[in-house]
């Protein structure tokens, strides 16, 4: 028999292209195995082989989404493959968006099984977690050896067209669609066995978790914007030089709270980006760029706004556990509202 | 961070370059940025052609604020 062609699509840091200031790589198409397709060739045995890789920088695909997907997906088809694995992606939210990108537009466009692997909290997760099998991984590339002995079994089936399993049996994140199987238990029993062990203290698990609605009702459209307080918040951590709080490049363990009361312009060598995970020359060069004080202070001269909170909040997105920010933004929030401020316009990288 | 500044009362909008993910952490008001390194600025242009931009967006994003919407919304 004929080993299964996979193609693997990988981003500029994984083909060992560049980091950050290569992030605008665009894409490219080439033969064989690179980075972490050697461990997924060695686990595919005699079954399958990795015939081509596509590399492309993740700031390429996440600003130019339709053209770069469109000449990924050219590249990818040029190869005549049987099967496509992205990444995986770990907790990197931009890879993580690419992967599931292009593995929907596999399957749906060309028709063939496509597989990603990525941690729960990637942006990537959820949102093509319904149209992809999308490996559970650590937020880590720690986590390569464990997301492998995953994924290669289940490329092979998805290859080979045999049945998928449950999400649990086969270490997908659950996609919604529902496997039927006979349980080796009655329902009552099951129901009792979870309640003592409950009782007990003990781990268990629900048969049927409550969808995850985490949804905001939008706010009133804010009237009298010309009176209006409004502060800056980022998560492009942007700091005063130096990183006086020391925030963490990436997996922030906090936010910095920095007054701008007599502030009009931030300018390079008095601010700075404490942020990983982008190139940060541009706004170390122009602070501005992420946190824009130059123009709100002109809007404020103006009278298109009432006044410029005097402090900025910043804290660095990269990696940075769903957990914290929302308890950052909780924090923050609640001083804003002590201060007086109506609005917040909160910028990203 | 978004939703939860929401959440507390306070209105928001959310200006950044990969919608889709804003879209998805469940922001309601989202202003597109220019890109990842510089959302708000474009080195290859000069000081007054960045601020054009800034001007532009921040303009956009205080439409935003006043705009009365149902449901999550891009302004282009």
């Amino acid at each position: 028999m004929s080993k299964f062609r996979v193609v693997h699509y990988i981003n500029q840091f994984f083909a060992n292209v560049g980091g950050e200031e290569m992030a605008d790589y665009k894409p490219e198409l080439r033969e064989g195995i690179v980075g972490p397709g050697i461990a997924f060739n060695a686990g595919f045995k005699d079954e399958a082989e990795i015939v081509a890789t596509v590399i492309c920088g993740d700031s390429y695909f996440n600003e130019n989404l339709e053209t770069a997907k469109k000449e990924v997906l050219d590249m990818i088809s040029s190869c005549k493959p049987d099967m496509v694995i992205c990444g995986p992606a770990f907790n990197a939210g931009r890879y993580g968006v690419a992967c599931g990108t292009v593995a929907a537009a596999v399957i749906e466009k060309l028709n063939i099984p496509a597989l990603t692997g990525m941690f729960i909290e990637n942006p990537g997760a959820d949102m093509f977690k319904t149209k992809v099998h999308i490996v559970s991984t650590k937020n880590s590339a720690a986590g390569m050896r464990d997301a492998v002995k995953i994924m290669v079994p289940l490329a092979l089936k998805l290859a080979k067209g045999e049945e998928i399993k449950s999400s649990k049996q086969e270490g997908y994140l659950p996609n919604g669609i529902r496997v039927n199987f006979f349980e080796e238990k009655r329902g009552a029993e099951r129901a009792v066995d979870m309640l003592v062990a409950k009782l007990e203290g003990k781990p268990f698990t629900t048969e049927f978790p409550m969808p995850d609605f985490d949804r905001v009702e939008p706010a009133k459209a804010l009237k009298d914007i010309n009176n209006a307080k409004i502060a800056l918040v980022t998560s492009g951590g942007i700091v005063p030089k130096g990183n006086p709080d020391h925030i963490e490049s990436s997996s922030a363990s906090k936010y910095g709270k920095y007054s701008i009361a007599n502030v009009t312009d931030l300018v390079e060598g008095e601010y700075e980006t404490a942020h990983g995970g982008y190139d940060p020359v541009y706004s170390n060069k122009d602070p501005d760029r992420v946190l824009p004080v130059d123009v709100l202070r002109e809007f404020e001269k103006e009278g298109k706004i009432g006044k410029l909170h005097d402090y900025f909040y910043s804290t660095v997105g990269n990696g940075t556990a769903v957990k914290n920010a929302k308890k950052y933004a909780s924090e923050i929030a609640k001083e804003l509202l002590a201060d007086g401020v109506n609005a917040v316009i909160l910028t990203s990288t | 961070m978004v939703k939860e500044i929401e959440r507390a009362g306070i209105h928001v909008v959310h200006i950044c370059t990969v919608v889709p993910i804003s879209l998805t952490v469940g922001a309601n008001r989202i202003v597109p940025a220019i890109a990842i390194p510089y959302p708000l600025g474009n080195p290859s242009l000069d000081m007054e052609g960045e601020k054009e931009i800034r001007r532009r967006i921040l303009n956009k994003s205080l439409e935003a604020l006043g705009t009365e919407i149902t449901g999550q919304t891009v302004f282009e």
